[in-house]
């Protein structure tokens, strides 16, 4: 069920809490407001909706602000939130329901962190393990950032700190088999 | 399973991607300290990448899956896993923990891998091993060059100690297993309160400011303590920490690895070759102190 605004576009699902809930696995009902999770955010001052905002938007079923928000991307996923939970709500598993979500239906909002991700499986799709060069000059080519870190990475490959070639191994048809079982 | 015994310390070691490149030098100072110390680690043959946050963040049956398929190749050969790199670590613990619990995901796995992981094996940090398997007093009689007067800060990072019901072998909040292994090397330690707090290594390529940002709040946080250099056991803060700290590069805090101390500590006469490879030179810190 949708509930509409005055235009007749809906603005609530009432069945995006349900769904999450499945899909995560964590009872975010439980959620009682104390901030904790918001608190001790490190990448808080990056968000367009704290932690807890973003639980209790999904409660109510803001599904179109949730699903664009910044916030889903700029989490960093380093579990402070759902290790201090006094409620043990697992936000670091509601943020990929909502990323997993947000991906399949074209709402992401940080394109950088997506496409990151998107040539990051990339990578291992063909190769198996992570190509370190590959990845950043894809990613350098896909958001048209050419030069920032252009020093940085010079001295890295000086260094001799990223292989020029894929790496080669027995086992990356195990990981093409597992590729084909998705659509990514 | 654990050894037979704690003289009978042998596993199979998944190095993860960025040791085979970035952090080059973590694997060679892995490999090397523990020959040194009487670790036996064997190479888990045909390892995949884990995914790490891009696996998990797209699709939850991918990140199971790429992470699962290194348990079931453990599996095959008996052995548990020990792992270097953190975020390596917690999907490998957060597959395992599924796949135990979970009979569904775990027949998936074997349908798609084509190897049974009835998951009896488990994977353990380096760290963990040094710390709790190896022992303090064990390495404490092999130091043949203390690390005396060098001012550190043990920095943990957040997938060694969360989430505690995936990874606790020490304190989520105030961890403290690094803080003595580096005691037992000779150095100055440094209490601190960034040591579990997340550097932003995730976002490091693709939200360059935010990292930057958590990067030299920590590095703050550091030098307020009196730390000359941090100490990291992650593949992806060591870099974090060494490309997004502000200032020019003679003013950067240098980060090691903490096996590059132990290495040090030990007399291995290649650790100095594996410090090379920083982007912050540690050579005159070390230099200062006689090391």
């Amino acid at each position: 069920m949708h509930y509409s605004d005055k235009s007749g576009k809906a603005v609530l699902d009432a069945q995006l809490c349900q769904k999450v809930k499945e899909e995560s696995g964590t009872d975010i009902d439980r959620c009682y407001q104390c901030l904790t999770c918001s608190l001790g955010c490190p990448s808080a001052f990056a968000m367009d909706y704290l932690p807890h905002q973003i639980v209790r938007m999904v409660q109510l079923g803001l599904r179109q602000p949730v699903l664009s928000s910044a916030t889903i991307w700029v989490c960093a996923d380093c579990q402070t939130c759902a290790t201090r939970c006094p409620n043990e709500v697992d936000l670091v598993k509601l943020m990929d329901v909502l990323r997993e979500i947000s991906l399949r239906e074209g709402l992401v909002k940080e394109r950088n962190v997506a496409d990151f991700h998107r040539i990051f499986l990339g990578n291992i799709k063909q190769w198996g393990r992570q190509y370190e060069l590959s990845l950043i000059l894809m990613l350098k080519l896909k958001t048209r950032d050419l030069f920032s870190d252009l020093g940085m990475g010079i001295k890295m490959l000086q260094k001799g700190k990223l292989k020029l070639l894929p790496a080669r191994f027995k086992g990356a048809e195990g990981v093409r088999a597992i590729f084909r079982r998705i659509n990514i | 399973m654990t050894p037979a015994s704690k003289t009978d310390l042998k596993y199979a070691y998944y190095p993860g991607c960025s040791l085979e490149a970035t952090a080059m030098e973590y694997d060679w100072s892995v490999r090397a300290v523990c020959s040194h110390l009487g670790i036996e680690l064997e190479e888990l043959p045909g390892w995949n990448c884990c995914g790490a946050s891009s696996g998990h963040s797209t699709s939850h049956w991918l990140a199971t899956m790429l992470a699962g398929r290194n348990l079931a190749l453990a599996e095959k050969i008996g052995m548990d896993i020990v792992v270097a790199c953190p975020a390596c670590y917690i999907r490998l613990r957060s597959a395992g923990h599924e796949i135990r619990h979970d009979a569904s995901m775990r027949d998936e796995l074997a349908g798609v891998t084509g190897l049974p992981c009835p998951a009896e094996y488990t994977t353990r940090h380096l760290l963990d091993i040094v710390c709790n398997e190896l022992g303090m007093e064990n390495l404490k009689q092999r130091i043949v060059k203390p690390l005396k007067g060098l001012r550190l800060v043990a920095y943990y990072g957040c997938y060694l100690v969360r989430p505690p019901e995936l990874v606790a072998f020490d304190d989520p909040e105030n961890p403290q297993c690094m803080d003595l292994l580096l005691d037992v090397l000779g150095a100055e330690v440094k209490d601190w309160s960034g040591k579990v707090d997340c550097c932003g290594g995730s976002l490091s390529l693709s939200k360059r400011e935010i990292a930057s940002r958590m990067v030299s709040e920590l590095a703050e946080m550091a030098r307020r303590a009196g730390a000359e250099a941090i100490v990291a056991a992650c593949p992806l803060c060591h870099a974090n920490l060494e490309m997004r700290q502000s200032g020019s590069s003679e003013g950067k805090l240098p980060v090691f690895y903490f096996t590059e101390l132990i290495g040090l500590a030990l007399g291995i006469s290649q650790a100095r070759s594996w410090l090379k490879k920083h982007l912050v030179s540690p050579f005159g810190l070390l230099a200062s102190h006689g090391l």
